[in-house]
Parts: C-alpha cells; structure tokens; sequence
C-alpha cells in the first residue's frame, strides 16, 4: 500500500534541519502576510463581504457561467465547456493541432495540475513549459508542486543551482539567487519567443464583462499571452464573479493573504484576442459541481487559491507539501481530496489537530476545520477506517458512557501505570512513547480525593 | 450559583491535582460547587475520530448528569468547545440546550464573572503562556494572532491579578502544541515535532512555568519535558490562581 501522510510526513520529518527550514521559510511567509493585513483597518470586514460575494455567486452560478460565455463570445473569444480534466486536456489538444501548434508555454494553473495536462500534451508530442520560475524548477526536477502559490518551497537554493547546472548550463557553485533567476530568465525568453500557444491559469472570471484576470509576479502569463497567436485561458467554474466591481475585494485580500504583498506585482485583465490571434476560455466542471450539491462542503467552492492555510498550517509546515498526496496540499486541500476520493484519501481531514489557525487566515471565511470534522465522520461512516479503529471507539464509548464501567477501567489503567516496567510502557508499539514520556500515575484519582475530603 | 464541575477523563485519571486546584478555586470564590461522581468523558475523543454516532451515547450522559446546574464549569476548553459546538447531532431537548450554552471554560468563566473576587496570589516566576487552540480559535477566548490587530490573551488578562509574574514573550505565541487528541497517536512524528517546537520555544524564552488553561496541551508537553529532560515546570492556571487564601 501507498504511504498516508503520517509516514510520508515521518519520512519528512527525520531530517530536522531540512524541517524546520521549511517550516520557518513558511512562517516567515505567514508573518509577513499579518504586517500587510494590519495595514488594512477593514481586513475583517473584507473578509465577510468576499466570503458573501462568493456565497451568492455560487447559489446562482448556471446563470452567472452563461451570463459570463455570452459576454466572453461577444468579445470575439472562443467559450468551451469541458466536464472534467480528460475533455479539458481534449479540447486544449484540439485547439493546439488545429493551429499546428507545438510549443505550448504555460503559466501557473493549478486547475492543469489537477487536469494532469502536461504529461498529456507531451505524450502527443507536444512541448509544453512551464515559465513561473518555482513552477519550471520542480518542472525540470520533475516533481508536482508543493505549494499552490509558492511550489517550490521545499526546495533549497543549492539544490536549484545544481539543478540549472545540469538543466541550462547554469556555472557550477554559483547559488546566488540572482543568478540563478537570471539564467532561467533567459532560458524562458527563448522559450516565449518560439511558442505558438499559450496556456494560462484564471484568478477570476467577471460575468459581467467576460473577461478574466491573471494573478503573477513575474509577468509570465502576460508574455505568452501577448507573444502566442493561440492564447488559451483554462479556469475552474468556481471563479466566477459576478462584476468588475467586486474584484477589488478579491484583488485586496488575495496577494495580502498570499506572499504579504499588497497586490501581486502583475494583475491583468484579458478580454479580447489580439487581431489575427485566437483566444479560447475552457470552462472546466471536474467535480466541481457535484461539490456544489454537497450541503457540508460546497463553500470550499470560495477558495481563491492563495494558501494561506498552508502558510498557517503547523502541520503543513512540518510535513511538506507532497505529504498530502493530492494536487492540492493543506489544509483545503485535505477538504477538496476526499471528495475526489474518498477512500484513497481518507488520511487527509485526520492531519490536523483542528487547531482553526486555517479558517482564521483564510480570506473568504472557508470552515475548513469543521469540514475536517465533518469528513472524519463521513469518512468512518463509509467504512475507510480500520476496523481495529473501530472496535477501539466502539469499547471506548462502551467504558464512558457510565460511571461503572469508567471506574473500572481508570482503575485498570493507573494499575498499569504504576507497575508495569518503563520498557513495556515505552515501547515502539505505544505511539504515544516514542517522542514523549508517559503521565506519571498518580496516588489517587480526583474522584477518590474528592470522595475522601468532600464526599456526602 | 450552583457549579457542576467537569473534570474531564485523563485530569481525573493523571492530573488529579487541577482537578482539587479548579474545585478549590471555585469553592474560594463563593459558588456550591459539585462535581458529580458519574461524570465520565465529553465524547470528544471518539467524535473527533469520526465516530460521533458513538459518542452520542456518552453525550446524552454527560448531559444527565449536568442539566441540574446553573452553570458547568471544566478546567478544559477543549472539552467546553465540543459540548457548546458539537452536541448539536442529538435532540435539542431543553436540557441538552441549557447545558450547551452553559457550559464554560474555566478562563471564559472567570473573565465573564469579573476578576476582582480572585484570591490574591504572589507567584514570583518568569511565566510563558499557551492557550489551547480550541480556546483560543474555537471559543474566541482572547484573539489570535492571525486576525487583525494586535492578538490578546485571555490567560495574561486573568493572571494580571497575580502578583510578581514576569511575563515572557513566546516567538511563535499561539502556534499550536500539536497534542490534537488522537492526532498526537495517529500523528505521531508531527505531533512531537510539534511539541518540540514549542517547549524550544519556551526554554528559550527563558521561562521557569508555562502556564495553560488546557490539560490536554500540558499533557502532551508534559510528555516532551520529561523525555527531553527539560526544566520548566507546566501548571494549569487554577493550579496557580489557587495558590492564594480565600
């Protein structure tokens, strides 16, 4: 059987100087995300009204989508529907050998990692890079992200170095960030300059207007789209908005929440095709709308995708993003995963101590930890639990549910405590000892004491 | 005021000395203060590990025994947390209604009944805090460091009435213990990675107590001192307010 996240993350863990500089990079990440939102006097209250914006589009989103394609169609953009990740990376082919494309340039979607688009495109014989800097990294180490914003977080900067050493040339022992940014930066323009197709993410797609925005740092959306004769936008059907006015909440809260910048350093708008190119938008549904029937889970619908949950996360921060096993890691997406999957990803809403630090960041008020509750139960209801767990439950519930049963078993327990040898107490079969000692038994219970003083 | 004390499972069974220390406090306080003997369990620890249907059973008796108080009162807010928010899955009787919205943390209590009554107490010691999570984010006892403006703490508010505490800055003042209930077994090496982290946190601040309002956190944090042979001492905050004479 595949490891879960409790060994993947154990795997993570045994190397603590690695760990703690993943987790302090994310930290840093964190704090600097609390110095841009007390700029905001209104932080809270912006929250509200993003987590209501989006609240309202999707309890109307069949009529926002058609609004949005009959807006995109007017500015002269080709609107798909496609109903999960197979008829996306369809489509994408399509349009691609239409136009004799073979160079495909992309920039960063998770919606195409979640469609496993490149592997796809590149058994057709297509080429297809990824041009965001973190993204092309893991791209030629080939790995998935790590991260939904930052993918590459798990990697060091030597390890870049020696990667570009190999990869592009790059002078051997030369680490410097700048540097290294540097050589990729001229790596992609030779890119850039030969695609015939770009292929981008969406942040958010405007009913009223049909357009969508793309959220970058490095502008690399922009230069594929502007340089490529195909331009091919692929976006979620949950990133709907319903006008151009609401987007500044979202544009305030989302790169704040993110990286601590106050806005990302390119936010652009596409509408129109440039004359004499075509521009295509792919509406993908992949699940989406079965989640929207879910009552407990739908308004995990609201993410913008910022990972500040992941930023916040103690447990994120500890295990690394691939521990997750799933597209998406964290905190969301140990609520996104197991609807894909409910068996394969049963693990995912258990690690968490449901500490709520994640629904406290999270930019559109997401429940996160009380869906994880929730998932637990629906998880163990579904039979995805052992069933030793389960018998374990089952005779704890028997023990506490009176005072009979409690007493005998307290009694049993201190027993044991007191006189079993420290070796079969800490032992590699009681979880609990291998990192921590066991409570001493005390003389007497609360109950006995309070019996002996207080007792009527 | 009639009080039905709590005290949850494993402080009954190891801790007993909060237990004494948050009955103690209370009688000193003035309330009829009763712990009734049949209490067993909130159910938590099988709720959380997705068998809530189980637990309704140890939900129903928990609320049988404490439906005749004015108010219950349990030095765990974790456990306060999953009464007032979990209880919600068996029938709104009046009696699971009243011993939902009346159940508090022992904190949430004491803030909410106005410090002044509190014993005096001089306790000399350089002192870090740790409010349990569930606390903290899930009963809003105090303000997280990750909502807007400057966070608070409840623990510090209720121990500014003790004389001679220095406070000590925590780096990382809210960051999870990583206790998390069957997360700490199920979990394991994030669990105790996390709990030493935040015992790093605390000797390097200098601290002689970290003092908390959740067992359930010193429990586990326990665990890690003992094991890494560490100095500070861990005191539940009745433990401490108890400390004074009536």
């Amino acid at each position: 059987m595949q490891d879960k996240h409790p060994e993947k993350a154990a795997t993570f863990i045994k190397d603590e100087a690695r760990v703690d500089w993943h987790d302090a990079a994310l930290w840093h990440v964190r704090s600097k995300r609390d110095v841009a939102v007390d700029d905001v006097p209104e932080w809270e209250f912006l929250r509200g009204m993003a987590s209501e914006i989006k609240a309202h589009t999707l309890s109307k989103l069949d009529s926002y989508l058609l609004d949005f394609e009959s807006n995109a169609k007017k500015n002269g953009v080709t609107v798909h529907w496609a109903k999960d990740g197979e008829e996306h990376n369809q489509i994408v082919l399509s349009i691609l050998q239409k136009n004799k494309a073979t160079k495909v340039v992309k920039s960063k979607s998770m919606l195409t990692e979640e469609c496993e688009l490149n592997p796809f495109l590149e058994a057709e014989g297509i080429e297809v890079i990824d041009t965001d800097l973190g993204e092309r990294i893991i791209q030629l180490r080939n790995e998935p992200p790590s991260h939904i914003v930052l993918p590459a977080i798990h990697i060091k900067k030597e390890e870049v170095g020696d990667l570009f050493r190999k990869e592009l040339n790059a002078e051997p022992g030369n680490n410097d960030p700048t540097y290294l940014t540097h050589q990729a930066r001229a790596h992609l323009r030779k890119k850039f300059l030969k695609c015939d197709a770009a292929i981008t993410g969406v942040n958010f797609g405007i009913a009223e207007t049909g357009e969508v925005i793309v959220c970058t740092n490095e502008g690399n959306a922009d230069m594929g789209v502007h340089l490529a004769k195909v331009q091919i936008h692929s976006m979620g059907l949950e990133k709907m908005i319903p006008r151009k006015k609401d987007l500044g909440v979202f544009i305030r809260l989302l790169a704040r929440s993110a990286t601590g910048q106050p806005i990302t350093i390119y936010t652009s708008h596409h509408r129109k095709p440039i004359e004499g190119t075509e521009k295509h938008i792919i509406l993908v549904d992949n699940g989406r709308s079965d989640r929207l029937a879910m009552p407990d889970y739908s308004n995990a619908l609201k993410c913008i995708r910022c990972g500040a949950c992941m930023n916040t996360c103690p447990i994120y921060r500890r295990s690394g993003g691939h521990s997750y096993h799933f597209t998406i890691p964290g905190p969301i997406g140990s609520i996104l995963a197991p609807t894909v999957d409910t068996t394969a990803y049963s693990d995912l809403p258990f690690a968490s101590t449901l500490c709520g630090s994640c629904e406290d960041v999270c930019p559109v008020k997401i429940d996160i930890p009380h869906q994880l509750y929730k998932w637990r139960q629906d998880i163990a209801e579904a039979g995805n639990l052992s069933s030793s767990k389960r018998r374990s439950m089952r005779l704890t519930a028997k023990i506490l549910r009176n005072e009979k049963s409690y007493k005998r078993f307290g009694k049993l327990m201190n027993v044991g405590l007191k006189y079993a040898p420290k070796f079969l107490l800490n032992n590699k079969f009681n979880k609990w000892s291998i990192g921590r000692d066991l409570p001493k038994a005390p003389k007497q219970s609360f109950k006995s004491w309070y019996k002996k003083n207080h007792g009527k | 005021m009639r009080v039905g004390l709590f005290i949850p499972c494993y402080i009954d069974q190891f801790y007993p000395e909060v237990g004494i220390a948050t009955f103690e406090l209370l009688k000193k306080l003035g309330y009829d203060v009763e712990p009734p003997m049949g209490a067993t369990c909130c159910g938590q620890p099988m709720a959380n590990s997705g068998f809530e249907q189980e637990a309704k059973e140890v939900y129903h008796h928990f609320v049988n025994d404490f439906a005749e108080f004015d108010v219950v009162v349990m030095p765990s807010g974790s456990c306060t947390m999953h009464v007032r928010k979990h209880y919600d899955i068996i029938p709104q009787t009046d009696e699971v209604k009243h011993v939902r919205t009346k159940t508090f943390d022992l904190v949430e209590f004491l803030l909410d009944q106005g410090l002044a009554q509190l014993p005096k107490v001089h306790f000399p010691k350089k002192v870090a805090l740790h409010t349990g999570c569930h606390s903290l984010r899930g009963l809003k006892v105090g303000k997280a460091s990750e909502l807007y403006g400057p966070p608070e703490s409840a623990l510090e508010k209720v121990l500014n009435h003790v004389t001679g505490i220095e406070f000590v800055p925590l780096s990382r003042a809210d960051e999870c213990c990583g206790f998390g209930g069957t997360f700490a077994i199920a979990e394991e090496a994030v669990s105790v990675k996390m709990g030493q982290d935040k015992m790093k946190d605390v000797v390097g601040s200098g601290a002689d107590v970290l003092v908390s309002n959740d067992m359930s956190c010193l429990m586990h944090l326990d665990g890690i001192v003992k094991r890494q042979k560490q100095k500070v001492k861990l005191m539940h905050i009745a433990e401490i307010l108890n400390l004074g004479k009536k």
